[in-house]
């Protein structure tokens, strides 16, 4: 009687067991790994709430449209929570599991990844953090930033302002105003450089973590300093902080740049909507909006499930980030399968893939990426946008600063 | 059951003062060292080593952590702060000068010492929460320090890369090498704080801890053994911090920020205050139950959420279950998992024959 009753029991257990085998029997037949860490939970969160579902649907979007050469792509994605020790557990078991390319989150992380990633020949990407250095591909073969570093960044910013004032920034006054930390203090190496090449003046005003007080700074650069033109370089909340803070002082956002993290729709919703940021300029490394046939893609898909367009859309800037790295990583697998001949690629292939990667814009959407083995940059793109009414227009098209002051920078830093 | 301290008679002083008295006990400790040593490196894929590395570096430091809050009762929450001090000046030592691993590790220490020294004057004058503020002040300096010298903390971004340890020549570079090499370390932690707390100067600090006035009274020197407790505490951490950058390749301030100091006490009480294996479960329990969770609810959380959700839900879910694991085991024992373990040992030294 016992057995009679055990027996079900342990059918459906096999069973059950049965279908984890075959699950992950299939996983090898015609699938690409590609490793994916994200932060939903810790610090970053305000990021990767957007980023990471975005990266889910455009797999999704390029598996349902018959994956990359006859395979499927899969993401696997794991929290590490913006700490390092999760973040090196997550790629061992990516690792183990076969991932040829890795979508790396953090700037700590990056760094103490870089190490492995040149063990194990697996490319990793760092779109918009991580050290400035890492575009250089000859030290850093592995690691690929793909988006304007915060050295060109700068570079960039400073033209915008050029252009901005009349083309000449002679005896004009330019205020650098960021988050105390090693990622605030990178640009200013190449501020100092450009105010001797250009001639203005440049006073850096520093707001330490966690960046939710800055009245002072904002009075003395309003009322005191008086500048022609304001970068910020800020994190987390403190973009919003400095927006409001800079209204009540009645200084014209129009005269204020934010750099590629102070810049998107959540920091000027939590600084009181869209009325507060009216003119305010944003630096962007990915376009910014839904009017990109890959974002209307993607709705269709929804469309055709019976499901509204995803949430997160609706926080663009980091929607489409998300987008970016995910697409970076595909194209280059696709380079990569070129190479192989259809093969399954490894990770040194992915690499060359890559280093492949040459006018990918996606319709517009990422700038026109020049990857070698050398520049892991891409050439450091930028767009500025406007806030105008209730959404950020396009202020200019793409476009680089100080290019060769740049590589100069990257090439002579260990 | 097996463990029974009957049948032991000690017939010189030696035997009497023998680290492991017990012949079960050596028994028992020589195989865990095969084990930890000759077996584990044998069938652990990479991924298994690296958790188990992380772990090691965890019980260095949990255990440093231990002397100072568990066996003199002296908070601090600037041992991420100690760690940075530990990693940055070895790894200078190291680029700079290609100091060797026997002179990095001490020098990390020794130097996180000096600072921990000079972090622990307070704790004369102030106990208890005061002392922790007063802490978190050392915490937020050294940070300050680590961002603005660039002398300190060279490089770009405040991080240095470190080449992997050489030991007689062969650079530590398998996973295998660099498991060995950390486990060296915290069998060198695990003796000499047995040796160090009963000891004179482990017997000073545990009376320190039951209460300072006293232990003055009886002639011990306050000043004396509570700054040696912050200095051998601090010197752990800095320990910590070099093993933790060579392990990594790296050195980054933001890898010692206050949520790791947070951590590492978390670490102590959970497992157990004013005990050697404590700090051993307490460091085994925070790095492996986030992964463990994530396991479970990999495999089990398809049952009750839709898949396309499951990357969503895991990581927060995993937060309140490890916050719920936490509570649950400290309201189970309140002295932590260490005794918890100790009562399991007690059930079973009797049994099956208990009185």
């Amino acid at each position: 009687m016992r057995n009679v009753t055990r027996r079900p029991l342990m059918i459906a257990a096999g069973a059950m067991a049965g279908t984890w085998f075959t699950g992950g029997a299939k996983a090898q037949q015609k699938e690409i790994l590609i490793g994916s860490q994200c932060d939903r939970t810790g610090p970053t969160q305000l990021v990767g709430t957007v980023f990471c579902p975005a990266v889910q649907d455009y797999v999704n979007l390029i598996n349902a449209k018959g994956g990359i050469g006859g395979y499927q792509i899969r993401i696997n994605e794991l929290d590490n929570n913006y700490q390092v020790p999760p973040a090196i557990e997550e790629y061992e078991r990516h690792k183990q599991e076969g991932i040829v390319s890795t979508l790396i989150w953090g700037t700590p992380q990056a760094e103490a990844l870089n190490p492995r990633l040149e063990r194990d020949h697996i490319p990793g990407t760092s779109p918009g953090f991580g050290s400035a250095a890492a575009a250089n591909g000859i030290k850093y073969p592995y690691l690929f930033p793909l988006a304007a570093t915060y050295w060109s960044q700068a570079a960039a910013a400073i033209k915008f302002a050029k252009d901005k004032l009349g083309d000449s920034l002679k005896g004009k006054k330019i205020a650098y105003l960021y988050y105390d930390n090693p990622a605030g203090l990178e640009p200013l190496p190449i501020l100092k450089e450009l105010q001797d090449i250009e001639g203005f003046d440049l006073r850096v005003f520093a707001v330490p973590p966690p960046g939710v007080e800055m009245s002072a700074q904002v009075l003395d650069i309003s009322q005191r300093y008086r500048p022609d033109f304001v970068l910020a370089h800020l994190f987390g909340r403190s973009p919003s902080v400095m927006l409001k803070a800079m209204k009540q002082s009645g200084y014209p956002l129009s005269k204020v740049l934010g750099f590629v993290w102070a810049s998107s729709e959540a920091d000027i919703l939590a600084a009181g909507g869209w009325p507060v940021a009216q003119g305010y300029y944003t630096m962007q490394f990915v376009g910014v909006g839904d009017d990109y046939p890959v974002i209307k893609e993607i709705k269709a898909m929804y469309q055709k499930e019976g499901k509204p367009p995803p949430k997160e859309m609706a926080t663009s800037v980091y929607y489409n980030r998300g987008i970016q790295d995910a697409a970076v990583h595909i194209e280059a697998v696709r380079n990569a399968l070129t190479l192989t001949g259809g093969k399954p690629p490894t990770g040194a292939d992915v690499k060359k893939g890559f280093e492949m990667i040459k006018d990918f814009t996606l319709g517009g959407l990422l700038p026109p990426l020049q990857v070698t083995a050398a520049d892991h940059e891409g050439g450091g793109w930028v767009q500025i946008f406007q806030v105008k009414g209730d959404k950020m227009v396009k202020a200019t098209e793409w476009f680089q600063g100080y290019r060769e002051l740049v590589l100069r920078k990257v090439n002579s830093t260990s | 059951m097996f463990y029974r301290e009957s049948g032991v008679f000690k017939t010189s002083y030696a035997a009497d003062m023998a680290l492991l008295p017990l012949p079960s006990t050596r028994w028992a400790v020589a195989a865990l060292l095969l084990l930890f040593v000759a077996v584990v490196p044998l069938v652990s894929d990479e991924y298994a080593l690296s958790i188990l590395s992380l772990i090691l570096i965890a019980v260095v430091g949990a255990i440093g952590l231990n002397i100072l809050v568990g066996y003199t009762d002296q908070v601090s929450i600037g041992h991420g702060a100690f760690m940075s001090v530990g990693a940055y000046t070895a790894a200078n030592l190291i680029v700079r000068m290609h100091a060797p691993f026997w002179i990095a590790v001490p020098a990390g220490g020794l130097m996180a010492a000096l600072i921990g020294v000079v972090v622990g004057i307070p704790s004369l004058r102030i106990k208890g929460l005061y002392l922790a503020i007063s802490t978190l002040a050392a915490q937020l300096i050294i940070e300050w320090v680590i961002n603005h010298v660039s002398w300190v903390s060279g490089g770009t971004q405040a991080s240095i890369q470190v080449p992997p340890p050489s030991v007689f020549g062969v650079v530590l570079q398998r996973p295998w090498q660099i498991y060995l090499f950390l486990l060296a370390f915290v069998v060198l932690a695990i003796v000499g704080t047995q040796n160090l707390i009963r000891g004179r100067i482990g017997r000073a600090f545990i009376a320190v801890r039951d209460r300072d006035v006293a232990a003055e009274i009886i002639g011990i020197d306050i000043f004396r053994y509570k700054l040696l407790a912050f200095a051998i505490s601090s010197f752990y951490a800095g320990v910590t911090g070099v093993l933790y950058s060579y392990y990594l390749g790296i050195a980054n301030y933001e890898q010692f920020q206050l949520d790791v100091s947070i951590n590492f006490l978390a670490m102590v009480i959970i497992g157990g205050l004013g005990s050697t294996l404590g700090p051993i479960f307490g460091a085994i329990f925070v790095t492996l139950l986030p992964i463990v969770t994530r396991r479970v609810l990999e495999s089990a959380g398809g049952l009750f959420f839709a898949a396309s959700d499951l990357s969503a839900v895991i990581p927060s879910l995993r937060l309140v279950i490890f916050g719920g694991l936490i509570i649950f085991f400290l309201v189970v024992e309140p002295e932590g998992l260490n005794r918890l373990w100790r009562n399991i040992r007690n059930y079973f030294r009797t049994w099956p024959f208990s009185y």
